[in-house]
């Protein structure tokens, strides 16, 4: 006998097998990627391994005859209001392993939820609500630095541009897609997210794994990263998109770098980010040419000169404690637009303790960049990008009355492909095809199917952004920009309404 | 004290008329009067107000102020103030009559003005710095003396308002002794009751005056946008926001007057898509000025030394009614509004959606003529200096 492993003695979930409905096709052995179903082939019989059940469902949802529920293990331990089994497991694990807790998705702790804490408003008589099934209404957006104001000039009687604008991108609704590399998910992801971008006029990002080179065709909607890693950056790749991401920070684990680990990297990952098969991708924390903020400026005005300024760069931080100040130095360096990603926000692998205790959530940080480059005279001239934690189209317009142009999400596009927030991104395993790069895998999610979902899921969002537009007698969503008397608080105290800058609910 | 500070933006419906005479021939009280009087289901005796323009022939170089305080100890302190920053040429307090109905009205005076501008002992001839000067002058003394506030401030021109229904606050500030070439009037129909003096229409800055008939549901957008530019939305009313829009716009950015139409009120992406010539400066207003537009119902008059321009929302959500009878011109709510002053005009017509209908008296008719149908170079922005990025052009491949 071996040291114990405290932490195999307490599965998290409990597989019920309905032997009635069992038909034994062993569909579930297939289908778990954790092993957690077993075929005894002596006894001819399926049997279970608890520990090794990480909840993704996988099994559950393809089982034909319906046979499988998987539930939390009903084994508890004794009631313990500061010492949960959370605790008192990840304690174990780390006994036994000597390691740094690892995990995925965003932060998972109950700490407040803002948007939650928010309602909008609605027209009643002094003011009509539009019908948007009747009237126009519009959720074009346009992202990128402006002119404070346009020059006119008059020709034969006609009023005309005196000065062209700068390249700017246009989105048909506001809502991109986060970063999220290839490697991370599966090309196949990436091949929806392209596409359903392209159809939606939005934009995806590449995240910091390189650009395949399948999917070159959707330049035009594509923003490129380039983070610290560098993986796959070369100038076809910068030129590729229609704006490049300088990231500095993530939210979901602000201070660090990225880790792909090496069972994910695989003949095509490596080809395109650049790396041997096999070796681990690790992305430094810090850009090892900006340990300032002129260097950050060093490369905005690099990456602009390598694309003769014919794209945009935005600058993506993770929302942290002195977020406003830092949003408007990246602004004054030069930065076409603030990519702020909140405390909620995913990853595919990232420190436990990162995830869920470093960053602060995105709602406040929205308001306070807001806040600040109005303080500055800025914000007219630059768009501001939130990112972690959108859940719905409410969340969406809650944003963008609390001062964003445009939100990107992630982790609601993944779920809109089947993820099932296990948590496990990390493991390369993922069973519903979606981060993994394992061949087999892969093709549990077909490219069709991804951008099927992310289409419809986008789409309909639109429709009840719309709808909520319309309601607040809003025709055009620049009009709800910063809107704060669209929304009102319920149950925040003093000091978090003032940094939200909105009223509670009742008061006029 | 006064409840200026309303915790909340006033709500309310209106009616609304104006006249001009292109050819500068004054016009008297009496007219404008008899049309807001004939609106008066469109109030409910909450508000009601007038600006006329060329009522102080003889002064027409000075920046009027009138006035409103609570006590004399405020108007004083507005005294203190213009001397110290103004060569005050000519003070009175503005003559009212007893009205039964109109109880407690606070303090009207008026003021002949001109900056003065600090270190210097003359007085400097440039126009956009001198009326930026009393511009912040007029933000001053609203937001930092106590119990006083500024209705007015342009140059020949004044307004008058109230509490109260139109006929009551025309017979309070005597209204029909004076002439003016234009006139707007205003009935108020609040749906929250201030009753503050200064909520009433019309609102001005500088020679600009608004009345409005409307909701603007992109008012925390629009004030967020204008604090940017340093103007301080005080009254949460929507009129004083489209004020300072319109100044900002067209004063400041130099935009013609069509074009900052466009702005307030401009035509869908559907609309802009399809069009050729007018495309590219289309989207830029509507990039650039997204946060100027005016979403909401409305229906407003602004008029300025040498104009009158109506305009509605864009999608027309309030009436507004034009007409035209030899060289009056008269926009109202309602035709009847007009009717009653003019029985047999020329032609009526009601103004599309977002479609301005702009009147300028005729060029040099009156001293400090203002016409804006055409654009000047834009106030350079500080901030935009310092933020250089390089730009190139947007449209340049199509
Ligand atoms: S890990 Fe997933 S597939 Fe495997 S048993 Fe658990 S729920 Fe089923
Ligand atoms: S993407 Fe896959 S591995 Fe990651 S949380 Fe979702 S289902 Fe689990």
């Amino acid at each position: 006998m071996g040291t114990p492993q405290f932490s195999t003695f307490y599965p998290d979930f409990y597989i019920e097998r309905l032997e009635n409905r069992c038909i034994k096709c062993k569909r579930c052995v297939k289908e778990c990627t954790y092993e957690a179903h077993l075929w005894d082939e002596k006894k001819k019989i399926l049997k279970e391994d608890h520990t090794k059940c990480i909840g993704c469902h996988r099994c559950e949802a393809m089982c034909p005859t319906k046979a499988i529920i998987i539930k939390p293990h009903p084994s508890q331990f004794r009631e313990h209001a500061n010492w949960t089994p959370w605790f008192i497991k990840n304690i174990y694990k780390q006994a036994d392993q000597g390691g740094v807790l690892l995990t995925s998705t965003g932060c998972a702790v109950p700490i407040k939820n803002y948007f939650d804490h928010l309602v909008l408003d609605a027209c009643q008589v002094t003011n009509p609500p539009i019908d948007p099934l009747r009237e126009p209404m519009e959720l074009r957006t346009y992202i990128g630095s402006k002119p404070s104001g346009i020059e006119v000039e008059e020709v034969n009687g006609k009023f005309r541009l005196k000065k062209p604008l700068p390249p700017l991108i246009k989105l048909e609704i506001p809502v991109m897609f986060a970063a999220m590399s290839f490697g991370a998910i599966s090309l196949h992801v990436h091949q929806g997210l392209a596409r359903a971008a392209r159809d939606l006029g939005t934009l995806y990002n590449t995240g910091e794994g390189g650009l395949h080179a399948s999917l070159y065709e959707y330049g035009s909607n594509t923003i490129v990263q380039c983070a610290s890693g560098r993986f796959g950056l070369h100038v076809d790749y910068l030129n590729a998109g229609v704006a490049i991401e300088i990231k500095i920070g993530q939210g979901a684990k602000p201070g660090i770098g990225g880790h792909l680990p090496g069972e994910k990297v695989t003949e095509e990952i490596s080809k395109t980010r650049m790396i041997p098969v096999g070796s681990d991708a690790l992305s430094p924390a810090p850009h090892h040419d900006i340990y300032s903020i002129e260097d950050l400026r060093g490369l905005i005005f690099a990456l602009k000169e390598a694309t003769e300024y014919k794209k945009l760069v935005f600058v993506k931080i993770a929302a942290v404690h002195n977020v406003a100040a830092i949003a408007s130095g990246i602004v004054r360096a030069g930065a076409d637009a603030v990519v702020i990603d909140g405390l909620k926000g995913g990853t595919g692998a990232a420190p436990t303790m990162f995830r869920d205790y470093i960053g602060i959530p995105i709602e406040l940080a929205i308001s306070a960049v807001d806040k600040r480059l109005r303080e500055e005279g800025l914000r007219h001239m630059t768009s501001i990008i939130a990112s972690g934690g959108i859940r719905c189209s409410a969340d969406v317009v809650k944003a963008i009355a609390l001062g964003a142009d445009a939100v990107y999400i992630g982790t609601a596009a993944l779920i809109a492909v089947g993820c099932s927030m296990c948590q496990r991104c990390y493991t390369g395993k993922c069973p519903w095809g979606i981060a993994t790069n394992n061949p087999e895998l892969i093709k549990r999610l077909p490219p069709e199917v991804a951008y099927e979902k992310i289409y419809n899921l986008v789409h309909a969002w639109g429709h009840e952004i719309k709808e909520m537009l319309g309601a607040m007698g809003l025709n055009s969503i620049e009009s709800l920009r910063g809107n704060r008397d669209k929304l009102r608080a319920v149950g925040l105290t003093k000091e978090e309404m003032e940094i939200l800058e909105v009223k509670h609910a009742g008061e006029v | 004290m006064w409840n200026r500070t309303l915790i909340s933006k006033e709500i309310s419906g209106c009616g609304i008329s104006g006249i001009i005479h292109k050819k500068g021939k004054l016009i008297s009280g009496e007219v404008i009067i008899k049309s807001i009087c004939c609106q008066e289901e469109r109030g409910n005796g909450l508000g009601a107000g007038f600006a006329a323009y060329g009522i102080y022939p003889g002064m027409e170089n000075f920046y009027t102020l009138h006035v409103m305080a609570e006590n004399s100890y405020a108007l004083e302190l507005v005294e203190e103030l213009l001397a110290h920053q103004t060569f005050l040429n000519y003070q009175e307090p503005i003559p009212t009559r007893k009205v039964k109905t109109i109880k407690n009205p606070p303090l009207f005076k008026r003021y002949f003005v001109r900056p003065k501008f600090e270190g210097e002992l003359t007085e400097i001839c440039d126009e956009l710095a001198e009326d930026n000067y009393i511009v912040k002058l007029v933000m001053e003394i609203n937001t930092k003396i106590e119990g006083a506030y500024v209705i007015s401030s342009g140059k020949n021109m004044g307004v008058f308002k109230g509490v109260g229904f139109p006929d009551e606050i025309a017979e309070f500030f005597r209204i029909e002794e004076y002439k003016a070439f234009i006139w707007t009037g205003h009935n108020r129909f609040p749906t929250n009751t201030p009753g503050w003096w200064g909520g009433a229409h019309p609102f001005t800055i500088l020679d600009w005056s608004i009345v409005h008939n409307g909701e603007i549901s992109s008012y925390g957008t629009n004030k967020r946008y204008l604090e940017l530019f340093g103007y301080k939305c005080t009254l949460l009313t929507d009129t004083e926001v489209v004020a300072y829009i319109l100044d900002l716009l067209i004063r400041r950015h130099g935009l013609p007057l069509k074009v900052a139409c466009l702005a307030l009120a401009p035509p869908f992406w559907m609309e802009i898509d399809e069009m050729s010539e007018e495309r590219e400066l289309l989207t830029a207003i509507r990039i650039i000025y997204g946060s100027a537009m005016l979403n909401g119902p409305f229906a407003i008059l602004f008029a300025y030394n040498g104009g009158l321009v109506g305009l509605n929302d864009r999608v027309k959500l309030r009436p507004l009614v034009a007409a035209e009878k030899g060289d009056l011109v008269y926009m109202a709510s309602e035709e009847a509004a007009i009717r009653a002053i003019c029985p047999d005009p020329d032609k009526v017509w009601a103004p599309k959606a977002g479609e301005p209908v702009i009147v300028e008296l005729e060029p040099n008719t009156i001293p400090n003529q203002r016409s804006y149908l055409k654009g000047r170079p834009r106030e350079e922005d500080e901030n935009e200096l310092r933020v250089k990025c390089a730009y190139t052009p947007l449209f340049a491949s199509k």
